[in-house]
């Protein structure tokens, strides 16, 4: 039951980027960008990330999809009608290929959902076990981003302060 | 700019919607530590009642005027994460180790530690709104417009 | 060959995001329009990000907010990590998710200004005004 309704999750998930990618008009491709983006936030829902699943529906199906709707009214909406070329050969050649040894090696990757995988098995017990006793958090994933690893997270921000500075600089119309 | 919406219903419940979307904002922000959200949901939402409250009312309104001047303040985020830190430093410890907090009323290591997370999500949470609402003003200026940010 | 294929298709979440990314990779590569590049990019982050929390699942576990018993007093409590999934990948995909948001607005700033300068946003007629 639970492996038929995830399943039918991830088979939604591409049909709705395939819609998004095969529509001519823009607008539509990018309206059915912020629902491939809610499914995604529910599909995290269902793996036991919470935290992202809420910042992913949040950003991906507000703010980007605000983003692409302002871009495309500010130019002109004519443009949304395109043509379809022919793509290069080395691209329809070359991209399978490596699709089919990116899952040659999937025999390689611990297998989904099994607890001593490499990835689980470090660090991250200590977080969980020490957390609530150091910083009085029961959210263990706000504790690790903001106190362990409060590092990446200063350095995030300047990264989207210097993202907000360089939209304005881009697009100031100068007072002559 | 972008000119006043003129339908009745898309005013009245932006009217409605707007404070609660903030209200909800503020539980998230300040709830991160008990459950799902934090810094960064909190801080886009913020930025999002405002972005609501300019796309509907028009650039002569409150929410743009507001916006304008809050636009301002950008780097106010990063200064009071880095400001912790510093405090960090100013109690005689490393950078941004919570433990070292002098606050008077403050006596565990835990409660410190604590304090720190939720003064730092309130830093992420400033800096990701008045980012979201530079870029939504960055983009929306059209061609015969004569205002620009300086 | 035979548990290869197997293999494969016992972990379906790995299929989807090889689809995904490599979709979104061709769309970037193969289509005229600027816009539709940057749906592409997006497609290309989220499908990365799937994996990194496709990683951190485990099976029939909580997600990682302590709660019930485990709340009151975690030193006599013993926590046993195999009941909560593992926090440490959602860490990183917080980050890249705010990363990805403002990588986007800035792509996006970028084309307009392209737009405003030269008045098109196909890639051929694009390089003919160029030059």
């Amino acid at each position: 039951m639970t492996l038929f309704f995830e399943i039918l999750l991830l088979v939604l998930l591409i049909m709705t980027a395939a819609g998004a990618i095969l529509v001519k008009d823009l607008i539509s491709s990018v309206l059915i960008l912020g629902s491939y983006s809610f499914l995604l936030a529910l599909v995290w829902a269902w793996l036991g990330a919470v935290d992202v699943a809420f910042v992913e529906a949040v950003v991906g199906a507000g703010l980007a999809t605000v983003f692409f709707l302002l871009t495309l009214f500010g130019t002109a909406p004519k443009d949304t009608r395109i043509r379809r070329p022919a793509p290069p050969l080395i691209a329809l050649l070359g991209l399978p290929l490596l699709g089919l040894l990116l899952l040659y090696s999937a025999e390689d990757f611990p297998k989904f959902g099994n607890p001593e995988s490499r990835a689980s098995v470090h660090v991250s017990p200590e977080y969980l076990k020490n957390s609530l006793k150091e910083t009085d958090t029961p959210n263990v994933v706000t504790a690790v981003l903001m106190d362990y690893r409060a590092f990446d997270t200063l350095i995030e921000t300047g990264v989207i302060f210097t993202a907000g500075i360089a939209c304005v600089l881009l697009l100031r119309r100068n007072r002559e | 700019m972008i000119h006043a919406h003129d339908s009745t219903i898309v005013r009245t419940m932006s009217r409605l919607l707007i404070p609660l979307i903030q209200l909800f904002a503020l539980y998230v922000l300040f709830f991160g530590q008990y459950g799902p959200g934090g810094g960064f949901a909190g801080g886009v939402m913020l930025g999002a009642s405002l972005i609501l409250g300019t796309l509907v009312f028009g650039p002569e309104a409150a929410p743009c005027l507001l916006a304008k001047k809050l636009i301002h303040g950008d780097g106010i985020g990063l200064m009071i994460f880095a400001g912790v830190g510093g405090l960090c430093l100013i109690g005689g410890g490393e950078f941004l180790n919570y433990s070292n907090l002098e606050i008077p009323w403050v006596d565990t290591d835990s409660r410190r530690r604590y304090l720190g997370i939720l003064v730092t999500q309130i830093g992420v949470a400033v800096d990701i709104a008045v980012t979201a609402l530079l870029i939504v003003f960055s983009l929306s200026l059209t061609n015969n417009s004569e205002e620009s940010h300086a | 060959m035979l548990e290869h294929i197997e293999a494969a298709l016992q972990r379906p979440n790995f299929i989807a995001f090889v689809v995904l990314f490599l979709w979104g990779f061709f769309i970037m590569v193969a289509h005229p329009n600027l816009v539709k590049k940057l749906i592409g990019m997006y497609l290309l982050q989220t499908s990365v990000i799937f994996l990194l929390v496709t990683i951190s699942a485990k099976a029939e576990a909580a997600a990682p907010i302590l709660q019930g018993s485990d709340a009151v007093q975690s030193e006599r409590h013993q926590i046993d990590p195999a009941d909560y999934a593992n926090p440490l990948p959602h860490v990183l995909t917080l980050t890249a998710i705010v990363v990805q948001v403002a990588t986007l607005g800035v792509s996006l700033a970028l084309v307009t200004a392209i737009y405003r300068q030269y008045g098109s946003l196909d890639e051929d007629q694009l390089l003919k005004r160029i030059e």
